[in-house]
């Protein structure tokens, strides 16, 4: 069966013919537009080093199967940083060793960024904590990521009401 | 070691001032944009994927396969099996060292573990691939499982660990605790567990005749790279291992493993690339994990609570097949001073994979079980539990005598219990409340880990703009190498770290040495910093030999190395720059070369441990017996610190798997098939962030000239050892009930 999808991956149009219905969004990322920044640590949903943006919410794109998504639009951690400034929550990553290895890094940051978006954790550690543990870490990075989530969340705070 | 010896005298000073700094890491921007190229993000023109097909019974053999459907569906191009595998010129069950671990490459139709690979898919996408492996449906003949610390006949291994004798003796321990006036003997239970980096193992590899090129994540390049040789038959130059980034290996990526194998052999096979991941499910059988333990602790005190000894049986488990031997009893023989000291192991042979090195094996369950007991003897006692801890403070190693290089513990114990506020800890358990009610203990624990080195070499270039190049194979597995060693890099060249090159992660460098032990930074540290004297020795050679340099004749007073430049030692006002002493000699480039070794000498007058304490919140709920770790302080010493904030993060990152190993993680195997019953990481359960609210950790000053030149102890594993038993006793503090298996769960604790 062909399938032919539209989708906006990082502000870029794309139309993807998918010969499968099979194909997750995960898969989709890494293995035929070769974004392969975006992680695959279990397939199952039980990680979060998969986490895009989209339609502007964090996702698994793991359990995201593109036939499902027709029109979606999706923002991967490739797309964060605009014109080669890094975005706060990256490089509040970087400031605040908010990683080891990395592998879990880019599901962290997309998923800090929806989180900070959804507005609900603020300036408040214990619901960072709470809003960042669907993304594991087994590095155990988390108190830097808690303290580069709280940095970002201000900085970006500030930056809008400087807006 | 004489080019080890050599530093103790240096005719060159070289100065620096990367390290010790708490510089960012220099991966950070690739891996915060995504850029990081791991392993699997690699994609050859022309490749394919290979999806394992693995076993669901835990012993037996392999009858039959639905080859056809596996075949006939669309986009499959070959099916792999034992039947037309290509042929290996070296024996997959060989054992050609220790470090040569037996693996499961389709070499025959039998089955020793669950999850070990019966076959490989390969097919033009990974959604044929892995359908494709799903419709080979095996058939077996499978036998009853083996399961369990008493599944079989326990017998005794002739060494453990990585080679270490499997029993120690010093003293009397029977006499020790018939004098005793207080005593303890108390069995702990760990559970195995599974490394689970969040990066799953996998391999890119593509052929072109018989050179092999592959992509994989490794801690130990050249030991893979050697391995390969043997097993293809074909020369190691002939093998590139790319490996720059790792998601995280913890042991379970040290060596060469069998899915690594398979996906080479499928490119053998298909004659095109392939890739080959592991799913998560499949992490739990062929790439290793950590053995289950069982100790039996018996310690008897004088009236003054000083240890007349210390014992540690402990039973542990391997395969059928291969021997590996969780040392978690030696953990006792460097940490408190004892008259008496017995430390033992027996094993079960299992029908699982092979159980590996995992971070800090055999310190990790040993401290756990040695820390809870010390605790408990504590309690005996009547004792404060650090109290305790100093009253039995070792002044030199119990189990050699030896005097230890350095060991500052009294420092970190003061440190870490200022910070943490232990003082005000009430003696007895089940004192403190907080508003919401929960139970509050407060418990702590030492830590300890060897200082280690392999043997690791490395190559510094200047060149003639006055910039270096150094080179080694090192593995970041996330521990920071690109940063740490850069650093040292910088220093051995006299340079600042903008103006050299640090190359790694490629098997066509220098051997680094295997990224293990907590020893990659000074093995391959030291490696860097002689490689980074041999050039500038040379540099100096040309220099004061030459009538033009201002240097001239400085030849047996020495030069200083700064910033790019060579000064005179005993008039610091008479220098000349890297570049200039290359251009009038004429040279492009002038090249040094490094090793970084163990000096023997040190090791046998010596003994080497980096040291560390850990205190510990818990907060129990008293009706549902639910655990969380609120508050840990870690303070640690490990000799020269080469970047605080990176060694910081190992710390907390092994504080994390301390709560993990007191609190979360076990593999729980099913007793009648013999399957992990929870392979998943949602069922296997690490902390998630808010799992480890508080943490902090404390970096303390510790001077070791003897270790190895550098004055640096590894850094990666120690924080595990201690944590876990602080937080084990945290427990015990606040519930009053002592748990002696582990993880500590809430049906242990339930209405306390
Ligand atoms: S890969 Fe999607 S949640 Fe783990
Ligand atoms: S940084 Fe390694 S898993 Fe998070």
């Amino acid at each position: 069966m062909g399938l032919s999808i539209a989708l906006t991956v990082n502000g870029a149009p794309h139309r993807v013919e998918l010969e499968d219905p099979r194909v997750t969004l995960l898969d989709l990322l890494r293995e035929r537009l070769h974004l392969t920044g975006t992680k695959k640590g279990c397939d199952r949903g039980q990680c979060g080093a998969c986490t895009v943006l989209l339609d502007g919410r964090r996702t698994n794109a793991c359990l995201a199967l593109v036939a499902a998504h027709d029109g979606a639009d999706v923002l991967t951690i490739e797309g964060l940083a605009s014109g080669g400034e890094l975005h706060p929550v990256q490089a509040a990553f970087i400031a605040h060793d908010a990683l080891q290895c990395g592998f879990c890094t880019p599901g962290q940051i997309m998923s800090a960024v929806g989180l900070i978006a959804e507005g609900h954790a603020g300036n408040d550690p214990e619901r960072v904590r709470e809003g960042m543990s669907g993304n594991l870490c087994r590095c155990g990075a988390y108190a830097g990521i808690t303290e580069a989530v709280l940095d970002a969340q201000g900085r970006l705070a500030r930056g809008s009401e400087a807006a | 070691m004489s080019d080890i010896a050599l530093t103790s005298a240096p005719a060159h000073l070289r100065h620096g001032s990367s390290i010790g700094q708490p510089l960012t890491r220099r991966d950070g921007p690739l891996k915060v944009t995504g850029e990081a190229r791991y392993a699997a993000d690699n994609h050859p023109p022309g490749m394919l994927f290979a999806v394992l097909a693995v076993s669901t019974v835990a012993r037996g053999r392999v009858l039959g396969f639905d080859l056809a459907a596996a075949k006939g569906h669309p986009g499959v191009v070959e099916v792999m099996t034992p039947v037309n595998r290509p042929p290996l010129a070296g024996d997959p069950d060989g054992k050609e060292s220790p470090f040569a671990f037996r693996m499961d490459v389709l070499q025959n139709d039998r089955v020793r573990y669950p999850q070990q690979p019966v076959a490989v898919v390969i097919a033009e996408t990974l959604e044929a691939a892995t359908e494709g492996a799903a419709l080979l449906a095996p058939r077996y003949e499978a036998e009853p499982a083996r399961v369990g610390l008493d599944g079989a006949e326990p017998f005794a291994p002739k060494v453990v660990g990585a080679g270490n004798p499997a029993s120690a003796r010093h003293g009397d321990v029977e006499s020790g605790l018939r004098a005793a006036s207080h005593r303890l003997e108390a069995t702990y239970e760990t559970p195995a567990q599974y490394h689970n980096a969040m990066e799953p193992h996998a391999i890119v590899a593509a052929w072109d005749g018989d050179t092999l090129s592959i992509d994989t994540p490794s801690q130990g390049m050249a030991l893979t790279q050697a391995r390969i040789a043997g097993l293809f038959g074909i020369p190691p130059a002939g093998i590139t291992i790319r490996s720059p980034f790792l998601g995280g290996g913890f042991g379970s990526k040290g060596l060469l493993n069998g899915p690594q194998v398979l996906g080479i052999l499928a490119a053998r096979l298909v004659g095109r690339p392939v890739k080959l991941v592991l799913r998560r499910e499949q992490m739990y059988g062929p790439v290793g994990h950590r053995a289950p333990t069982r100790q039996t602790i018996r310690m008897g005190t004088d009236a003054g609570g000083a240890f007349t000894a210390i014992a540690n049986q402990a039973r542990t488990a391997t395969s059928t097949f291969d021997d590996f031997i969780e040392p978690a009893a030696d953990v006792a023989h460097a940490l408190y001073a004892t008259p008496a000291l017995l430390t033992g192991h027996d094993a079960v042979r299992l029908d699982t994979g092979t159980p590996m090195f995992m971070r800090a094996p055999g310190e990790a369950p040993g401290s756990i079980a040695l820390e809870s007991a010390v605790d408990e003897m504590a309690e005996a006692c009547g004792m404060d539990p650090l109290a305790f801890r100093l009253k039995n403070y070792a002044e030199v190693e119990p189990s050699s005598g030896r005097p230890f290089s350095s060991k500052a513990l009294r420092e970190c114990y003061a440190q870490g219990a200022e910070r943490f506020g232990w003082s005000r800890r009430p003696l007895a358990p089940r004192r403190m409340r907080d508003e919401a009610g929960l139970l509050v203990g407060w418990g702590m624990g030492t830590a300890i880990f060897p200082a280690l080195m392999f043997a690791g070499h490395a190559r510094a270039v200047l060149k003639a703009d006055g910039t270096g190049v150094v080179e080694t194979g090192a593995h970041d597995m996330g521990q920071g190498a690109w940063t740490a060693l850069a650093q040292i890099a910088a220093d051995g060249l006299g340079l600042p770290l903008d103006r050299i090159e640090f190359r790694s992660g490629h098997s066509a460098l220098p051997d680094a040495g295997l990224a293990g032990g907590s020893a990659h930074t000074a093995t391959a540290g030291v490696a860097i910093d002689r490689a980074g004297a041999d050039a500038i020795a040379k540099l100096a050679g040309l220099a004061t030999r030459d009538r033009r340099s201002p240097l001239f004749g400085a030849g047996n007073a020495g030069v200083v190395a700064r910033d790019g430049r060579l000064h005179r030692r005993d008039d610091e006002a008479r220098s000349e720059g890297y570049a200039d002493i290359l251009a009038r000699a004429g040279l492009g480039e002038i090249e040094g070369r490094g090793t970084g070794a163990a000096d023997p000498a040190a090791q046998a007058a010596f003994a080497m441990h980096a040291h560390g304490a850990v205190f510990a919140e818990v907060k129990v709920d008293p009706e549902f017996g639910q655990v969380r770790c609120t508050r840990l302080v870690g303070a640690f010493a490990a000799g020269r610190v080469v970047n605080p904030r990176m060694v910081r993060s190992q710390y907390k990152g092994g504080m994390v798997w301390g709560v993990s190993f007191a609190l979360h993680e076990q593999a729980v195997t099913d007793g009648r098939t013999g399957r992990v019953m929870n392979a998943n990481l949602a069922e296997y359960h690490v902390p998630v962030n808010a799992d480890v609210p508080s943490l902090e950790a404390i970096l303390v000053h510790e001077h070791d000239p003897h270790v190895n030149p550098l004055g640096i102890k590894g850094v990666g594993e120690i924080a595990i050892t201690g944590t876990a038993g602080a937080v084990a006793n945290a427990v015990w503090h606040a519930t009053g009930v002592r748990c002696r298996h582990f993880p500590i769960g809430l049906e242990q604790l339930i209405g306390v």
